[in-house]
C-alpha cells in the first residue's frame, strides 16, 4: 500500500506548542470497535423484548382509504399494531433541530402516514411480536386499501400550476410570509440580492449561463436506522439508538408522543454513520407506541437497507440555473442564480444552504439568488453533509471554469481575483471572519499534483483531463455540556454528550488534556445521554470539534479553578495567589502537579466534579479547494479518478489524522454523487434502485488515494483555532470532475450522476 | 422468511431422491450467495433446502490436459481461480470467476449456482460459452448431458426440471494456439451487475483464426451464443478490421431491454466495444499460448 505524505501548511499564528494537540493519538473507541465490543444499537437485547416491523406504501402517492390490521392481530405472537389512527396529531409549529428545522406535523406524518402516502415507502402500519419472523407474517396479513393518485417526481413538473398536490394545506411563503391562498408544491421562495445585476452584466466582457440538474443522492451510512423503546408502566419513555442528534430527538418523541421530555430519555448508542441523515426520528416513536400498546414490553426495530433507501434520507434533486459576468481582467461583475430543489413529500429542503454556497467563495457586488423548496412524491429530504452545498457548487463552480476558460485565465488565477476574504459579505449577509480560501488556491497552486503534467492515457481509447473547484461551507457552533470527575489516581472522566460520528471523543479529550496540561491518555472520555449530562447540539454542522471543544475548555478552566481551591486548601493560603503553569499549581516556592494533587482530594474538601453548559459563537466558515486528474474512455463513457488532492482551511487540526479522514470521506462521498449515484424511479414514483448494489456508490476500487492538504489559519474565536471540517470536503467534488471531464473529453456536463450513458450521450455517441 | 426444512445429503443418490420427493419445493443450496438473499428478500421460497455441498461429486474439480476440467456444481469460484493449471488453460473463465464478487463471495458462490439463477447478466456464462461447456444433470431417473447453450430458456428460467440437479460442468481441453477472455462493462469497478458482458475464445494456427466462439451477456432473455460474430473471424488473420466485422455481428445479434442498469441503445453500443477489445485479448493470450512453455523442473 501506498503511504501519501499528508501536508500541513501553518500560518505564523500556529507556530505556538501544543502538548496534545495536533498529535495523532490513538482513539478511546477504538479497541472495541475492531474487536466488536462497540455496543450498537443491534446489539441492545432487554428481557421480554419484542421485535417490530413496518408496512410501507406500495404507491408513491395515494390516499389510504381503510386499513384493516384484525387478521395481523389474530397472528399467534403478535403483541401490538399501529397505523396512523394511534398518533394524535402533532402540532403545526416549526424549530431549529438538528442542522435545519423541523415542523413537528410534518415530522409524525412522515414517521406514520395519516391520510395519504406520499412516497414509496412511507410507513402506513407496523407490528410488534415475539419474533421478527412473525412481524413480517403479520404485515402480509394487513390490507391496506389505497385510491392510487397521480404521482410528481421532478422539481419543475411539481411547480407547475397544474401539478397534483400533495399537502392540500400547503401555501408559497415568502420571507416567512404566505403569498397566495393557492394550494401548490412550492413551500417557500426566498431572494438575496446585491447591488444592481442588470448593471453588472452590463459591464461583463464574458457572461456564461447555463442550467443543471442533480440526481436525488442518499447519505449512504452503512447501519440501517435503529431503535428499541420501553414504554414503562410509571409513563416513562426510554429509547436506545442511533442518533446524531439525542436531545433534537427527545424533543421530536415529545411532540409527536405528547409526553413530556422529562419523562423520556434517549440514549445514543454507537453509530455506524450519518452524515445528516440521523438528525431526526423514523423509527423511535413507532417502537415506543408498539411497546406502550403492547403492554409496556421493549420494542426493537431496525430498518432492512431497502427501507433506509425508501424511507430515510435522502437529499435533494435540484434545477439550478447560474449566470456570471467578467471583465477582461477577470474581475466577476454579476452572478445570478435561480435554484429550485425538491424537498421530497414535506417541506425542508436544503436549498436556503444551496443559496448560501453557491457564490460564497467570491466577493460579489452584484448578486441575485433566488430559490425554491418544492414538494414531490419521494421520501422527506433530510440534510446530507453539507446539504445542498454540492448541488450548488457543481452548478457555480462549473460556470467559473468555464469564465476562466473564456477569459483565458488559469482557473486558480481566476479565483484568486475574486477570492472573498476576511471583511467580505457573503450573499446571505454575514461579514466573513478570518477565512482561509486564498491560502487553499495558493496551497493547490503550489501543490507538486498541480504543477506536474497530466499523466498520459492508459489506452487509445482514453483521454485525461484536470480539473478544480472550490467550495464552502458555514460551519455551526451552538449548546454543548460537559461533566468531569476528577479522580484520585489523576485522570479525570469526561462526560460529553455528542454523538462520536467523526473521533470527536479524541478530539474533545485532547482538548480538555490540553486544557488541564495533562497527559491524553489521563483523560477518559465517554459520550452521555439525555439523563445523564446537559444539553448538547446535534453532531451536525461541522460543530462538534468547535462547540463541545469549547465547553470541553470550559469545564477544564473551572476543574483548574477547583484545583486552586484545593492547593490553597492544602497550604491554607487565599486561591487567588495560587498560580497554574500547565499541570503545575504553585503558591511561591511551594508546587504541586495535577496529579499530586489528586490523591490530596479527600483531606482537602472530598470528591471532585464540575459540569459546564455554554452557548458558543464565532464558528468560521470553511472553504476548500480541490483538484482532481481523470481518465474518460470514450468508447464505454466511463469516467476513473486518477489523482486526487484536497486543500482546505481546517482552522487548527486538533487531531490531523481525523481531520484527514473527514476530507477523504467527504471526498468519497463527492465522487459518488458526481459519478454514480441517483436514486431511479420509474413513471409511477417506484423506486427501482433500492439496494447497494444497484444504487452505486464508490468502492474502495473505484476510489484513488487521496491527497490532503491540512491549511491551519486558526479561528481567533476558539481557545484552539478549530474550524469545523467535516461537511466542506463534499462541496467541490462534482464541479472539480465535470471541469476535469471537460478538460479531457470537450463536453460540459451539466446533469449528475456523469454516468457512463450521459457521457457517451454527450458525447453523441448514442442517442 | 418462512420456516424450512435443511438437508444434507452425502450422496446424489440421495440428493436425487430427495428432489424426486419434494419436487418444485425444493431448492438446491450452493454457495447461497443467491439463494440466501433471495429467500431473505421474499423473492424466492422453499419448502426444502438441499445442501448440495457434501456431495463429493458436486464438490470436486478435475483437470487434464487431454480431457479438459470437470467441475463440480458446488466448487467455488475461489478454487478455480487459485487452481495454476487451470487459469493457464482457461483464460476467459478464469476472467468471469476473478470478477465475481469479492473474495469472500467468491470462496462460496459456485458456478452450478450462477449458471442454476440462469441471469441473462450472469458473468460466468458467457465466459463459459466460449469454452464450449456441457452439463451433466442427474434425477433419480438417471442421468442427461447437454451443451450449456442448450441450458437456459429465458431469465431465471432453465431446462432443469423440479426432480433433477447440475451435478457438473464439463470443459474440453482447449486445442494448441487457444486464447480466450471475458469482458464486463459496469459503472463501478466491482460489486456491480454486467450492463454488457462479452465471452471470446478463438484458435489461431499459422496466422490465421481457425476456430472462433462469441458469446454474449445481458442483452437478450439468456446469455447467447454469437455464431454470425465466428463467422465473421474464421480464416481470417486478426487485425482491427477483423474484429470490427464481429463486433458489428454481434451487436446485430444483441436483443437487448432498456432496465434501470443500462439503456438498449447503451448495451448495443458497448456490445460492438467489448466484443472488440474481447477478441483482441483473447488473441493476446493465444499468442502467448503458443510461444515456447517453460517446463517443469
Amino acid at each position: 500500500m501506498t503511504v501519501l505524505e499528508q501536508e500541513r501548511i501553518q500560518t505564523q499564528s500556529t507556530s505556538k506548542t501544543f502538548r496534545v494537540i495536533g498529535r495523532r493519538v490513538p482513539r478511546p473507541d477504538g479497541v472495541d470497535k475492531v474487536t466488536g465490543r462497540a455496543q450498537y444499537g443491534a446489539d441492545v437485547k432487554l428481557s421480554g423484548m419484542l421485535y417490530g416491523k413496518v408496512l410501507r406504501s406500495p404507491h408513491a402517492h395515494a390516499r389510504i382509504v381503510s386499513i384493516d390490521t384484525r387478521e395481523a392481530e389474530a397472528l399467534p405472537g403478535v403483541k401490538a399494531v399501529i397505523t396512523g389512527k394511534d398518533f394524535k396529531p402533532a402540532e403545526d409549529r416549526v424549530e431549529r433541530s438538528g442542522e435545519g428545522v423541523v415542523n413537528y406535523s410534518y415530522l409524525s406524518q412522515n414517521v406514520m402516514a395519516q391520510d395519504k402516502v406520499l412516497y414509496h415507502g412511507h410507513a402506513v402500519a407496523a407490528v410488534a411480536a415475539t419474533n421478527p419472523h412473525i412481524a413480517e407474517e403479520a404485515l402480509a396479513r394487513i390490507k391496506v386499501e389505497y385510491e392510487v393518485l397521480p404521482p410528481v417526481l421532478d422539481v419543475l413538473e411539481a411547480m407547475r400550476e397544474d401539478a397534483p398536490i400533495l399537502l392540500p394545506n400547503l401555501r408559497t411563503r415568502e420571507l416567512g410570509e404566505p403569498v397566495s391562498d393557492r394550494p401548490t408544491n412550492i413551500a417557500s421562495h426566498e431572494q438575496y440580492a446585491r447591488g444592481d445585476v442588470e448593471r453588472g452584466f452590463a459591464e461583463a466582457d464574458v457572461i456564461v449561463e447555463r442550467e443543471f440538474r442533480t440526481s436525488t443522492v442518499h447519505q449512504g451510512y452503512i447501519e440501517p436506522q435503529n431503535a428499541t423503546a420501553l414504554w414503562n408502566a410509571d409513563g416513562f419513555i426510554t429509547v436506545w439508538t442511533s442518533t446524531q442528534a439525542a436531545w433534537d430527538e427527545r424533543r421530536e418523541l415529545s411532540e409527536i408522543l405528547h409526553v413530556p421530555i422529562s419523562n423520556i430519555r434517549v440514549i445514543p448508542m454507537e453509530i455506524g454513520g450519518g452524515f445528516g441523515g440521523k438528525l431526526n426520528v423514523y423509527l423511535e416513536p413507532l417502537a415506543a407506541l408498539l411497546s406502550l400498546k403492547a403492554g409496556h414490553r421493549p420494542v426493537k426495530m431496525w430498518m432492512q437497507r431497502d427501507e433506509v433507501l425508501k424511507a430515510t434520507g435522502p437529499t435533494s434533486a435540484s434545477v439550478i440555473r447560474v449566470k456570471v459576468g467578467a471583465r477582461r481582467d477577470g474581475v466577476i461583475t454579476a452572478a445570478q442564480a435561480w435554484l429550485a430543489y425538491e424537498a421530497g413529500a414535506f417541506p425542508g429542503s436544503p436549498v436556503g444552504a444551496g443559496m448560501g454556497v453557491i457564490f460564497a467563495p467570491y466577493r460579489l457586488e452584484n448578486l441575485l439568488i433566488d430559490g425554491y423548496d418544492v414538494v414531490v412524491n419521494k421520501p422527506a429530504a433530510k440534510p446530507y453533509r453539507a446539504p445542498g452545498g454540492t448541488n450548488a457548487a457543481f452548478a457555480s463552480e462549473t460556470v467559473v471554469d468555464e469564465l476562466a476558460e473564456k477569459l483565458g485565465m488559469d482557473p486558480i488565477a481566476f479565483r484568486r481575483i475574486n477570492a472573498a476574504k476576511e471583511g467580505d459579505r457573503r450573499a446571505d449577509g454575514p461579514v466573513y471572519g478570518r477565512i482561509g480560501y486564498i491560502e487553499t488556491l495558493d496551497a493547490i497552486a503550489n501543490h507538486p499534483h498541480y504543477r506536474s503534467p497530466l499523466p498520459a492515457p492508459s489506452a487509445p481509447w482514453c483521454r485525461v483531463g484536470r480539473g478544480v473547484a472550490s467550495g464552502f461551507w458555514f460551519n455551526w457552533d451552538g449548546k454543548s455540556s460537559a461533566s468531569a470527575i476528577v479522580n484520585p489516581d489523576g485522570t479525570v472522566s469526561y462526560l460529553e454528550g455528542s454523538t462520536d460520528i467523526g473521533g470527536t471523543r479524541a478530539s474533545l479529550a485532547m482538548q480538555l488534556a490540553e486544557t488541564l496540561g495533562i497527559d491524553y491518555t489521563d483523560v477518559r472520555p465517554m459520550v452521555g445521554d439525555t439523563q445523564t449530562v446537559g444539553y448538547n447540539d446535534a453532531t451536525g454542522g461541522s460543530r462538534t470539534t468547535y462547540g463541545s471543544g469549547i465547553a470541553a475548555y470550559h469545564l477544564g478552566k473551572a476543574i483548574i479553578r477547583a484545583m486552586k481551591e484545593r492547593a490553597a486548601r492544602l497550604w491554607d493560603v487565599p486561591a487567588e495567589d495560587v498560580d497554574v503553569d500547565g499541570d503545575t499549581y504553585c503558591y511561591g516556592e511551594r508546587c504541586i502537579t495535577f496529579k499530586a494533587l489528586c490523591a490530596k482530594l479527600e483531606e482537602t474538601g472530598g470528591p471532585l466534579s464540575v459540569s459546564v453548559s455554554v452557548d458558543t459563537h464565532g464558528a468560521i466558515p470553511a472553504l476548500a479547494t480541490h483538484v482532481v486528474d481523470v481518465e474518460v474512455d470514450i468508447e464505454t463513457g466511463k469516467v476513473s479518478i486518477l489523482r486526487y488532492t484536497a486543500a482546505q482551511d481546517v482552522g487548527r487540526a486538533i487531531h490531523p489524522d481525523y481531520v484527514e479522514g473527514q476530507i477523504h470521506g467527504g471526498v468519497a462521498q463527492g465522487i459518488g454523487w458526481a459519478l454514480n449515484e441517483e436514486y431511479v424511479y420509474d413513471a409511477d414514483g417506484h423506486l427501482l434502485n433500492a439496494s447497494l448494489l444497484d444504487y452505486r456508490m464508490p468502492t474502495a476500487l473505484d476510489l484513488p488515494m487521496i491527497e490532503t492538504v491540512l491549511v491551519e489559519v486558526p479561528n481567533p474565536n476558539h481557545p484552539f483555532g478549530v474550524k469545523g471540517v467535516g461537511e466542506v470536503p463534499i462541496v467541490p467534488p462534482a464541479a472539480a470532475i465535470a471541469n476535469a471531464i471537460y478538460r479531457a473529453i470537450g463536453v460540459r456536463m451539466t446533469t449528475l450522476p456523469m454516468k457512463p450513458s450521459a457521457i457517451l450521450k454527450a458525447l453523441g455517441t448514442i442517442p | 422468511m418462512q420456516a424450512f426444512e435443511y438437508v444434507a445429503p452425502r450422496s446424489l443418490d440421495e440428493a436425487t431422491h430427495v428432489l424426486a420427493h419434494v419436487g418444485a419445493e425444493a431448492r438446491c443450496l450452493g454457495g447461497g450467495t443467491d439463494l440466501i438473499a433471495q429467500m431473505r428478500e421474499g423473492r424466492r421460497s422453499a419448502r426444502v433446502v438441499v445442501d448440495i455441498k457434501r456431495i463429493p461429486e458436486l464438490d470436486a474439480l478435475k483437470f487434464d490436459p487431454i480431457h479438459g476440467l470437470t467441475l463440480g456444481a458446488a466448487v467455488p469460484c475461489s478454487r478455480i481461480h487459485s487452481h495454476g493449471a487451470v487459469a493457464a488453460a482457461f483464460p476467459g473463465l478464469i476472467d468471469a470467476v476473478s470478477l465475481i464478487g469479492g473474495i469472500a463471495i467468491q470462496n462460496r458462490a459456485s458456478l452450478g449456482g450462477n449458471i442454476c439463477t440462469a441471469s441473462p447478466a450472469g458473468d460466468s456464462l458467457p465466459a463459459l460459452l466460449v469454452h464450449n461447456a456441457h452439463v451433466l444433470l442427474a434425477s433419480a431417473q438417471g442421468t442427461r448431458r447437454l451443451p450449456l447453450s442448450a441450458f437456459f430458456v429465458g431469465p431465471g428460467k432453465t431446462v432443469l426440471r423440479p426432480d433433477e440437479l447440475v451435478v457438473q460442468i464439463e470443459l474440453p481441453a482447449p486445442p494448441a494456439g487457444f486464447g480466450a477472455a471475458y469482458l464486463r462493462f459496469t459503472p463501478r469497478n466491482e460489486m456491480d451487475i454486467a450492463v454488457v458482458g462479452v465471452g471470446a475464445a478463438v484458435v489461431l494456427e499459422n496466422g490465421l483464426i481457425t476456430q472462433a466462439r462469441v458469446a454474449l451477456g445481458a442483452v437478450a432473455p439468456t446469455p447467447i451464443l454469437v455464431p454470425e460474430a465466428a463467422e465473421a473471424l474464421v480464416g481470417k488473420a486478426p487485425s482491427p478490421e477483423v474484429f470490427a466485422d464481429a463486433a458489428a455481428a454481434a451487436q446485430r445479434a444483441a436483443q437487448p431491454i432498456t432496465d434501470m442498469r443500462g439503456t438498449a441503445e447503451q448495451r448495443r453500443h458497448l456490445v460492438g466495444v467489448l466484443t472488440w477489445r474481447a477478441l483482441q485479448r483473447a488473441v493476446e493470450r493465444a499468442r502467448v499460448s503458443q510461444l515456447p512453455q517453460p517446463t517443469a523442473q
